[in-house]
């Protein structure tokens, strides 16, 4: 019966570009989480009246942060090509996508950091430092723990988004279910590849969520 | 358990038997009990009569008194002072002045009070104390270590012998009870099997065993708040900061609270320093108190002294909070206006409360009294009462009853003719 809606679908391709797509995700993922919680830290740590409240910093990072989440991510990873080359080599395949799906989540994902540990009641913060803490102990041990179901919902909605991004990057040669839609799909006219690429990228998107809902669950004893 | 300040204690009166007070605890018991609700200045001596030490009476020839040892009064020793604190805020393009000026002294083992109302600058006070805040100028000295100075690891090592509980409790809510207790001692680089010992430890000490693995919000505020000190108590500090901890308790909780703190300074002889702005607490835990408005101290001194003959003009308000209702003032008003006797004011302290004044008043005296109001108010090392009368009849008669009052001992204040 698949066969009989999908007749154009090449099943091994479709495996094989899900896969790409997945690894996309999942390492940009990784290193937005990273990278955003670092920006995200250093917002809130330089704001007034702050552990490390610093004007300048904080106008700098605000400001880069405000940037690079303004470009739009198809012209991002345009602009992006000559550090894409001087890293990955490459131009073309799921490696080549990933500066810029970096470069362009974690910023958004560093607001998303930023509001969650503006969350944390400032008397922990103070009970921490009462106690003799250390700012990295303090970031640690209180921060980011308090903070943790908030950066997880965070990152679920930002991981969501990255599918996104990949279908994007897929169109201009980064290989997964974005490339497999467009030029099986699209430009071949064959209509039935373009709609399973689509369910599959909804599968995922439906298991992210699903993941962070639970994690999130799990976390919080609120 | 504490450091330093043992002194081999010994007063001897010329006419009682010789005493010795070798036992550090019991000179900290004694003060406790008995010096400090009497005494309001580390000036004078003590004697030692009938197994109680007492504030010698003024006029007492001190050379009467064989081998007055003054090593007791040092053996109270200051564990904080402020010296000209001044603490500036810029908010907005104002300067607001939270602290002003404030000098004084916090002794050893004491349960000291701050009481004012919000704004008054006494959380900034409090902050001052653990280098939360940094004072403008002035000096601020804890166990002989100048605060002001410290910086870095000083100041963090310093924090970890200050500790401190707050209003809104600040428990990390990711954490279980025996976690958040945990946590200083992490701080504080203790391994792991020592912790565990100490928060076990700690868990009973503040009773909350059974609820080890329980998560804040799985508690009352009472419990949370019993978490928070049993945090506070996981360094050993000497100094415990209370940050109104009681305020968003109620009043049953509250007491149980003001007990438990109560017990940790006898059986731990550590200082506390809390903030409130509530009389009930002042009355109920601390030995002195200090009334804090506008950023300055307006009063300060034992906490019966203060209750029995307030100066400033807030003290008044806090000390009615407790102890006046507006229904009797009322009564009053309406009783002064009659001509027919004397209202007088009568305030009892300590044993005279115990006694039967009144009943012997009537059986001396041919006069009616009529009992307006009355109330006792238990302090801490003591009570203190007071009772409002009409009394009626042959006016002379009247005074002479006054004056069989003044002579025993009880305060009367006339308060109607005038």
């Amino acid at each position: 019966m698949i066969e009989q809606w999908f007749p154009n679908v090449n099943w091994d391709k479709m495996w094989e570009a899900t896969g790409e797509t997945l690894y996309m995700t999942a390492f940009s993922t990784v290193l937005t989480f990273i990278f955003g919680i670092a920006l995200g830290l250093l917002l809130f740590l330089t704001s007034r009246g702050q552990l490390w409240s610093n004007k300048f910093t904080n106008v700098i990072t605000a400001a880069f942060v405000n940037i690079f989440r303004s470009i739009p991510f198809i012209i991002l990873i345009i602009l992006l090509f000559p550090v894409t080359k001087m890293l990955i080599g490459t131009l073309r395949g799921p490696n080549a996508a990933l500066p810029a799906l970096i470069i362009g989540a974690a910023p958004f994902y560093a607001r998303m950091v930023l509001i969650a540990l503006q969350e944390i009641d400032r008397g922990v913060i103070e009970a921490a430092r009462s106690m003799g803490a250390k700012t990295s102990t303090i970031i640690f041990k209180v921060l980011l723990p308090e903070s943790m179901p908030a950066l997880v919902s965070g990152i679920t909605v930002t991981s969501i988004a990255l599918v996104g991004y990949t279908a994007m990057a897929g169109a201009i040669g980064a290989g997964g279910l974005g490339t497999l839609a467009y030029l099986e799909g699209f430009q071949r006219s064959r209509e039935d590849v373009t709609i399973m690429a689509t369910i599959l990228v909804l599968v995922i998107v439906f298991i992210i969520q699903f993941i962070g809902d639970l994690i999130v669950k799990r976390l919080d004893k609120r | 358990m504490k450091p330093g300040n043992r002194h081999n204690c010994e007063m001897v009166p010329s006419h009682s038997k010789r005493t010795a007070l070798t036992d550090e605890r019991t000179v900290t018991y004694i003060i406790h009990k008995y010096v400090q609700p009497f005494c309001s200045s580390a000036e004078g001596f003590f004697i030692f009569k009938s197994g109680r030490c007492r504030l010698a009476p003024t006029g007492t020839d001190a050379s009467s008194y064989r081998n007055i040892n003054t090593d007791l009064l040092k053996a109270v020793q200051k564990m904080i002072q402020l010296t000209n604190v001044h603490k500036r805020f810029q908010l907005n393009q104002t300067d607001i002045v939270a602290v002003d000026d404030v000098t004084l002294s916090i002794r050893e083992g004491e349960i000291f009070g701050v009481i004012g109302y919000s704004g008054a600058g006494k959380s900034t006070l409090i902050r001052l104390l653990n280098g939360l805040e940094q004072p403008t100028s002035g000096s601020i000295v804890i166990n002989d270590l100048e605060m002001t100075t410290l910086k870095g690891a000083g100041l963090r090592n310093a924090r970890q012998k200050i500790s401190m509980i707050f209003q809104h409790f600040n428990l990390l809510w990711s954490r279980t009870v025996e976690d958040n207790i945990s946590f200083p001692l992490e701080i504080a680089g203790v391994k792991k099997a020592e912790r565990e010992r100490k928060v076990k430890e700690l868990i009973d000490l503040v009773g909350l065993t059974g609820r080890e693995k329980a998560y804040p919000s799985q508690l009352s505020g009472g419990q949370k708040q019993r978490v928070g000190i049993a945090r506070a108590l996981a360094n050993d500090p000497e100094v415990l900061l209370c940050d109104e901890a009681t305020s968003a308790l109620d009043p049953e909780t509250t007491n149980a609270i003001l007990d438990l703190l109560t017990e940790i300074n006898e059986r731990l002889g550590l200082t506390i320093v809390l903030i409130t702005h509530e009389m009930h607490v002042i009355r109920k835990i601390c030995h002195r108190v200090a009334v804090m408005e506008a950023g300055k101290v307006v009063e300060i001194g034992n906490v019966l002294d203060v209750f029995q003959s307030p100066q400033a003009e807030i003290t008044k308000r806090f000390i009615s909070q407790v102890s006046e209702n507006t229904d009797a003032d009322k009564a009053i008003k309406h009783l002064q206006e009659d001509t027919n006797g004397k209202l007088v004011k009568l305030t009892f302290i300590g044993e005279r409360t115990e006694q039967p004044v009144l009943a012997e008043l009537i059986r001396k005296f041919e006069i009616d009294v009529n009992i307006v109001q009355g109330n006792i108010s238990t302090l801490r090392d003591g009570a203190y009462g007071t009772l409002m009368l009409q009394l009626i009849g042959n006016p002379a008669i009247i005074d002479e009853a006054i004056l069989y009052l003044h002579a025993n001992e009880v305060k009367t204040e006339v308060l109607t003719n005038d």
